[in-house]
C-alpha cells in the first residue's frame, strides 16, 4: 500500500544480492574455463620431467584446445596451434603431448624437420578418464613452451586398470 | 589394412601453407582389450607417421595407444613446387602403409 522505503528495502537488497549471486554464478564457470586453459601447473610425470630436464616452460604462444567435456574417451578432438615465425630465430622442433592418467603418458610427438610456416594441427586422442593434457613445444635453442587443457571424460577410452 | 584417405587442395599457391588432412585405417589396438574368450588382444599401434614433400620430410608424428583408432591428422605444409606428398606409417607389427597425394603449385 504505502511506499515506505524501509519496508521495500530488504526486498530490493535481496533482489540486488540475488542478481549479484546469479551473475557470479554465471561468470564462475567462464573464469574457471579460462583458468583451465591457462592453468600453469604441470602434472607429476617422469616422462615429462625427463623431457624438461630442469627447464621451466613458458606458458605462452603454444595453444592446446580440447573440449571441456568429452562423452567418449575413445576419440577426443585436439587442436594445437602456435604462432610463428620460426625462421630465422629459434625454430620449432617438436611438440610433445602428455597425458596425466593414460597408461601410456607420452601420447604423441609432433616433429617438424623443417621450420613450419603454420602450426595448426588437429588430431584425436584416447583418454582414460578425466585429466589434464599437457603440450610442450621444444625449440631449437632449447627453450620450451607449455599449454594445457583439462578434460572431463564420461566413458574412458582405455579399458584397463588405470 | 594399410590404407588411408588423403585430402589436399586442388591448387596451392607458392610459398603459402596448405591444409593436409589424412585419415588412416588402423585399429590402434591398445593391448588392454580382450577378445570374446578373454584373451588379451596384443598391442598394435602406429609407431611413426611421416609426411614427405618431394622426398623431403616435412612433418612426422610419433604415436602411442593414446592416439584414437583410425588416426586422423590435419596439418599444414608450405607449397614450394608441384610434385607429391608421400605419407608413410609403420606399426608395432612392422607393417608399413603408404599413401600419396599430387600437389599442384601455381
Amino acid at each position: 500500500m504505502s511506499d515506505d522505503p524501509t519496508a521495500r528495502s530488504p526486498i530490493r537488497l535481496s533482489r540486488r544480492r540475488l542478481l549479484q549471486v546469479a551473475g557470479a554464478a554465471l561468470a564462475a564457470p567462464l573464469a574457471a574455463r579460462v583458468g583451465d586453459v591457462r592453468a600453469q601447473t604441470l602434472p607429476e610425470l617422469p616422462v615429462l620431467t625427463a623431457l624438461l630436464a630442469g627447464r621451466t616452460p613458458r606458458w605462452e604462444r603454444l595453444r592446446l584446445e580440447m573440449p571441456r567435456f568429452a562423452d567418449n574417451g575413445q576419440a577426443v578432438p585436439l587442436h594445437l596451434s602456435m604462432p610463428g615465425p620460426f625462421a630465422p630465430g629459434p625454430m620449432l622442433q617438436a611438440i610433445h603431448l602428455f597425458s596425466e592418467r593414460n597408461p601410456v603418458p607420452d601420447m604423441a610427438v609432433f616433429e617438424f624437420p623443417l621450420p613450419p610456416d603454420r602450426v595448426d594441427i588437429d588430431a584425436r586422442v584416447r583418454l582414460a578418464g578425466a585429466q589434464r593434457i599437457v603440450a610442450i613445444a621444444v625449440m631449437s635453442d632449447a627453450t620450451t613452451y607449455a599449454a594445457s587443457a583439462d578434460v572431463e571424460v564420461t566413458i574412458a577410452g582405455c579399458l584397463d586398470a588405470s | 589394412m594399410a590404407d588411408a584417405r588423403v585430402n589436399v587442395p586442388a591448387e596451392c599457391r607458392r610459398g603459402e601453407p596448405f591444409e593436409v588432412r589424412i585419415s588412416i585405417r588402423h585399429a590402434m589396438e591398445t593391448g588392454y582389450r580382450t577378445d570374446a574368450i578373454g584373451k588379451t588382444i596384443p598391442r598394435n599401434v602406429i609407431q611413426r607417421f611421416t609426411c614427405r614433400y618431394n622426398a623431403v620430410p616435412v612433418f612426422a608424428v610419433r604415436m602411442s595407444p593414446g592416439i584414437a583408432a583410425n588416426p586422423y591428422l590435419r596439418f599444414f605444409v608450405t607449397a614450394l613446387e608441384s610434385g607429391s606428398l608421400e605419407f608413410e606409417w609403420v606399426d608395432d607389427d612392422g607393417v608399413r602403409g603408404t599413401a600419396q597425394a599430387a600437389i599442384k603449385v601455381v
